[in-house]
C-alpha cells in the first residue's frame, strides 16, 4: 500500500505519469525533478506520510529508493 | 485582522516579541510562542489565553540551537500542520568597541541574530510553502542600515539579516511568500535599558522626535506586515524609528 502511496505522490508532485517512476529514477534524471519539483516532492510526501523530514534528509533524497530508505527512519515500510 | 492565521515568533517573552504576541493575539491569530525559559513561555502563554481566548501553543527551545530548531518543528508540524506568520525577532545586544571583544561574544551574537534565522526558516518556510501564502517579518536595527561606532557585531549581524530578507523575498515570491524586515530605531525594552546611563541619553538626544519608540509601536508595524493590508509588500526594510539620527 506505502509502495503504491509513494508513486502516486512522486508522479503527482513531479507531474509525471505512474509508469516513469521506479526506485531507480534519480533526482535531476528527468526534467520534471528538478530543485523546485524537489521541494514540492517535500511536501507531499510530508502530507502524505504526516512526518516532517530533517534537511539532511531532504538534500540526501537522490532517488526513490533512497527515498523510501529515508521514510523508512520514519517507520513507513514498503 | 489576523483571523484563522498561525503565527511564531521567537523570542516571544519580552520586549518587542511579547508586544507582537499580544498585539496578533488582540488581531485574533493562533499563536505559537517561543522562548527559551519554559517558565516564561507558559506565564505568557496564561496571560494570552486569559485574555484574548486564543489558541496558544509553546515551543521552548534555543532557536540558535539547530537540533533544538528541528525537534521543535518537528513538534510544531504535528500540533498545526502549517503555519501563514514566522517573526524572527529573538535577538542579543552586543556593545563593544572593535579590539575589545572577545570571540565567545562574535559566536553568540551571530548564532542568536542570524544563523537562527536560517535554521528557522529552513523549516518555516516549508510550512508556509504548503499555503502558497505566508508572510516572514525579521526583526533587524536602524544600526544594521546606518550602522553604529561600538556596535560593530551587532550591526553586523543586524545588517545580514536584511541581506537575508532581500534574498528570501525574491525566492519565495512565487509561492506568495512575503519577507520583510522592520528595523526599529531606539525602542524602550530591556535590551536598550541595559545600555550605559551616557549611551542612553546620547540615543535619545539622536531622536528627532525626541523619544525613545514602544514596543507597542514595532508592533502595530508587524501587524501590517502580517495582515493582508501589505499584500504587495515584500522585500521592504521598514524602519520604525522617530526619525533616528545615527
Amino acid at each position: 500500500m506505502n509502495n503504491q502511496k509513494i508513486i502516486q505522490i512522486f508522479a503527482r508532485s513531479l507531474g509525471v505519469d505512474e509508469e516513469i517512476i521506479s526506485d531507480s529514477l534519480e533526482y535531476n534524471s528527468i526534467p520534471e525533478w528538478d530543485s523546485i519539483a524537489h521541494m514540492t516532492l517535500i511536501s507531499e510526501l510530508e502530507d502524505g506520510f504526516d512526518i516532517m523530514l530533517d534537511t539532511d534528509d531532504i538534500i540526501d533524497m537522490s532517488s526513490v529508493s533512497k527515498a523510501k530508505e529515508i521514510l523508512g527512519k520514519h517507520d513507513i515500510s514498503f | 485582522m489576523l483571523q484563522n492565521k498561525i503565527a511564531f515568533i521567537t523570542g516571544s517573552t519580552r520586549g518587542i516579541g511579547r508586544a507582537i504576541a499580544f498585539n496578533f493575539a488582540q488581531n485574533g491569530a493562533t499563536l505559537i510562542i517561543n522562548g527559551r525559559c519554559s517558565d516564561n513561555v507558559r506565564q505568557l502563554s496564561n496571560e494570552l489565553k486569559n485574555k484574548f481566548h486564543v489558541d496558544v501553543h509553546e515551543a521552548v527551545f534555543d532557536v540558535s540551537n539547530y537540533d533544538e530548531v528541528k525537534n521543535g518543528f518537528k513538534d510544531i508540524y504535528q500540533i498545526t500542520k502549517k503555519l501563514d506568520i514566522v517573526v524572527n525577532n529573538a535577538g542579543i545586544l552586543e556593545s563593544s568597541l572593535i579590539g575589545m571583544f572577545s570571540k565567545d561574544n562574535l559566536k553568540n551574537t551571530y548564532s542568536t541574530n542570524v544563523d537562527a534565522i536560517y535554521y528557522i526558516l529552513q523549516y518555516a518556510s516549508r510550512l508556509l510553502v504548503r499555503n502558497n501564502s505566508g508572510s516572514i517579518i525579521n526583526l533587524t536595527s536602524i544600526m544594521g542600515t546606518n550602522g553604529c561606532a561600538g556596535q560593530s557585531i551587532y550591526s553586523g549581524s543586524k545588517a545580514a539579516v536584511i541581506g537575508i530578507t532581500k534574498s528570501l523575498a525574491k525566492e519565495l515570491a512565487d509561492k506568495n511568500i512575503r519577507v520583510n524586515a522592520i528595523a526599529p530605531g531606539f525602542i524602550d525594552t530591556d535590551m536598550t535599558n541595559s545600555l550605559d546611563i551616557k549611551i542612553f541619553d546620547k540615543r535619545i538626544n539622536s531622536i528627532e522626535m525626541g523619544r525613545a519608540g514602544t514596543a507597542d509601536e514595532v508592533a502595530n508595524t508587524a501587524l501590517f506586515l502580517a495582515s493582508e493590508l501589505s499584500e504587495y509588500v515584500t522585500g521592504q526594510i521598514i524602519g520604525v524609528d522617530g526619525g533616528m539620527l545615527l
